[in-house]
């Protein structure tokens, strides 16, 4: 058995562990080393990622190819932009304890088996890894009554969506015989009709995957949660456990159920329909500006899924590309929202952006250029996004699906606008200064989000691996 | 023959104990009976043997389960009279659902069609290898197939524990002790080391000197109080002498 294979796993659960010792038997209050370690520990992992042969191992429950390569350094990216985010507001807000980052460690690490799952029982345990520390980490701020709250809706509705999971997985292993991806691929391809059972299953598992991503018949929790968690964990569940479900969606329908295109498309263009008109309309009343990225949250991953709905090569890869250019525009226009904090205390109206652009004219400018980007106005990254994502929609002929798009992100433009007119045109009081670490993340992303359009290439190419890599 | 009588002695057992469950009055009987009944069921396991089945029901069921039943319904000041009032009222709806259920049932195993390889496999549901235990097979699969998933199960668990830990831990509450292990072992600051008297004298040999007979107290002269107490002095004064 190939067991190296899972060597960057094996470090960052090492870590994690090493990180918890760290943490408990020392007297002293350790956690900023803690804090340190975890960074590192993820930098490591991603070294090893790249490292990583590709092949399987654990009789194929696990696999490693360019696909999850792509994946799951996207994942270690918005894991540790993450735990970046949060190290200067936790200690702010008197959170600053060492589980925090052994918790987002663990989470990292369940959505790596979750990206690397070739089996359902590995995606189930992967995504439960995942999930359970969400669920902890959202009700991290336990005094406050809304990160309460926000913790236990999001355990409720997730313990719910791991319950039709299962139902799914047992319904698909009884009519396929297996609960490998291949062999579920293998059984699949030799039938001349697709079984019920296997339908009702995919559905259950695709409803328990779309409610991970909070695409819209499963988004409820995502507006209170989001609002209700700390700001950076916020950040987070918006960043790097979405990429994460939406590689495990774009694995389960294109590797096993790959023969199945007709039974899940309708599925996913409804979803992702859905998704863009809600994100675009409901944002726009929001006065709380948590509330209004989960809104807008909700419209990009139905912009994502419009790739996942074409179904094809080029799909798949703008697919990709999208979650790449979500993950670091949105880490970045969280970083100011993390920053945005007066007399030592944090605000979250979008009114209390007001004056920022005379107050601090960098934030400012590098809002105004996530947003722009969100907005998907040239050329900034978002608007590659978007033009593959659609682009791939309008080749397979799905016109409505087009024009939809393109509506809702008009659409959408105007609260992204809202906020940048309050931050230049109204008239506020000044927000404390930002701290380094924010000014680190704010700078990476912003030059990102910026010229994406200059450097697209390297991406473009793993992206392309990637693609060929799961599609075959 | 002696494996049968075993069968009905345990499965009568388990039958009676499970209907106590459900009948007695007392919450507590009711855990109680659960509690036999888990281990007359694990009996049955280990007749049909099934060994791994068996010890697990014991050790799960019995060991936390129950025990966690037992606690609850300790703790929490139930009124069951009261949860049972509305009884009379819906057990016609409850017989109807019930039966209607019992019917269902019946049809599902009427139309029941068994894989052609059931009847094998149930009759013979050891591994292939007869001198392996069940739980020497269930283990050998359990760490070599499946090795990464059971580790990642261990993880999910960890977190649990982390989790929990986290969110209702709290170490600043007046009332909650820590163990301190080194103040607690530490003679200094635990246990007082003072240095007492040795008695002396003939309470030591436990000889104890008879006790005399306390002089008469002198008559009150109608009016006490002050007068009383100054005589009492002077009395006290006198024995000091």
């Amino acid at each position: 058995m190939n067991w190296t294979l899972i060597l960057p796993e094996l470090v960052l659960a090492l870590v994690g562990l090493a990180a918890l010792a760290g943490g408990v038997l020392p007297k002293r209050d350790t956690h900023f080393a803690v804090n340190m370690a975890v960074l590192g520990g993820l930098l490591l992992t991603a070294v090893l990622v790249v490292a990583q042969p590709e092949g399987d191992a654990f009789n194929g429950q696990y696999v490693a190819d360019a696909f999850t390569r792509f994946m799951k350094l996207l994942v270690l990216a918005g894991a540790a932009l993450g735990l970046l985010l949060a190290m200067d507001w936790n200690e702010k807000e008197g959170l600053g304890k060492f589980e925090f980052p052994v918790l987002l460690l663990f989470s990292s690490l369940g959505m790596m088996v979750m990206v690397s799952a070739n089996d359902l029982i590995a995606l189930y345990l992967g995504l439960e890894l995942l999930s359970l520390s969400l669920y902890v980490i959202a009700a991290f701020n336990r005094d406050s009554e809304r990160s309460a709250e926000a913790g236990l809706k999001y355990f409720i509705l997730g313990s719910l969506a791991s319950g039709l999971l299962l139902y799914g997985s047992s319904l698909i292993y009884g009519f396929s015989g297996s609960t490998n991806f291949d062999a579920i691929a293998d059984a699949l391809t030799g039938m001349e009709s697709v079984p019920f059972g296997v339908v009702v299953g995919l559905v259950f598992v695709l409803a328990a995957l779309v409610f991970k991503v909070s695409a819209v018949p499963f988004h409820m929790w995502t507006p209170d949660v989001y609002e209700g968690a700390p700001t950076p964990v916020t950040a987070f569940f918006a960043s790097a456990p979405k990429v994460a479900a939406v590689a495990l969606l774009t694995r389960v329908a294109a590797g096993p159920f790959g023969d199945l295109v007709g039974q899940w498309q309708q599925v996913i263009i409804l979803c992702s329909l859905g998704s863009m008109i809600l994100g675009a309309l409901a944002a726009i009343g929001q006065k709380n500006i948590k509330r209004l990225m989960a809104y807008s949250s909700i419209g990009h991953v139905g912009y994502a899924l419009l790739g996942l709905a074409a179904g094809t090569e080029f799909g798949v890869r703008a697919l990709l590309l999208y979650m790449a250019i979500y993950l670091f525009t949105n880490v970045g226009a969280f970083a100011v929202l993390v920053a945005m904090r007066r007399n030592g205390r944090a605000l979250e109206g979008v009114d209390d952006l007001a004056g920022l652009g005379k107050a601090d004219p960098a934030m400012a400018l590098a809002m105004t250029c996530f947003m722009l980007s969100m907005a998907g106005i040239p050329p900034l990254a978002g608007f590659f996004g978007k033009l593959y994502a659609i682009g791939a929609v309008w080749q397979e002929g799905f016109v409505t699906l087009g024009v939809v798009a393109v509506l809702s992100s008009a659409v959408s433009a105007y609260y992204y606008l809202r906020v940048i007119k309050v931050m230049y045109f109204d008239a506020g009081e000044a927000l404390d200064p930002r701290p380094t670490s924010l000014s680190v993340v704010l700078t990476g992303t912003g030059l990102f989000t910026v010229f994406f359009f200059a450097f697209p290439a390297p991406f473009m190419a793993a992206a392309q691996a990637a693609v060929l890599a799961l599609l075959g | 023959m002696i494996a049968a009588l075993a069968f009905y002695v345990f499965a009568a057992i388990l039958i009676a104990s499970a209907a106590m469950v459900v009948t007695s009055r007392n919450p507590v009987h009711s855990v109680l009976f659960l509690i036999l009944a888990f281990f007359n069921a694990a009996a049955l396991f280990l007749i049909a043997g099934a060994e791994f089945l068996a010890m697990i029901l014991v050790i799960v069921y019995v060991g936390a389960v129950a025990v966690l039943f037992l606690f609850i319904v300790m703790m929490l000041d139930i009124d069951f009279t009261q949860l049972r009032e509305g009884f009379q009222r819906y057990a016609p709806v409850g017989a109807v659902i019930g039966g209607i259920l019992f019917l269902e049932l019946l049809f599902v195993f009427g139309s029941w069609q068994f894989a052609p390889e059931a009847t094998a496999l149930r009759i013979n549901p050891m591994p292939a290898d007869p001198t392996l235990t069940n739980t020497e097979a269930l283990g050998r699969l359990l760490y070599t197939d499946y090795i990464l998933l059971f580790q990642i199960a261990g993880l999910i668990l960890l977190v649990a524990m982390i989790g929990a830990i986290v969110l209702t831990l709290r170490d600043k509450q007046p009332n909650s002790r820590r163990q301190d292990i080194a103040v607690q072992v530490a003679r200094a600051e635990a246990v007082n080391l003072t240095s007492v008297p040795p008695r002396t004298g003939l309470g030591v040999l436990g000889i104890q000197r008879r006790k005399l007979p306390e002089p008469p107290k002198p008559k009150s002269l109608g009016h006490a109080g002050h007068g009383h107490g100054h005589d009492e002095d002077g009395h006290h004064g006198g024995g000091h002498h």
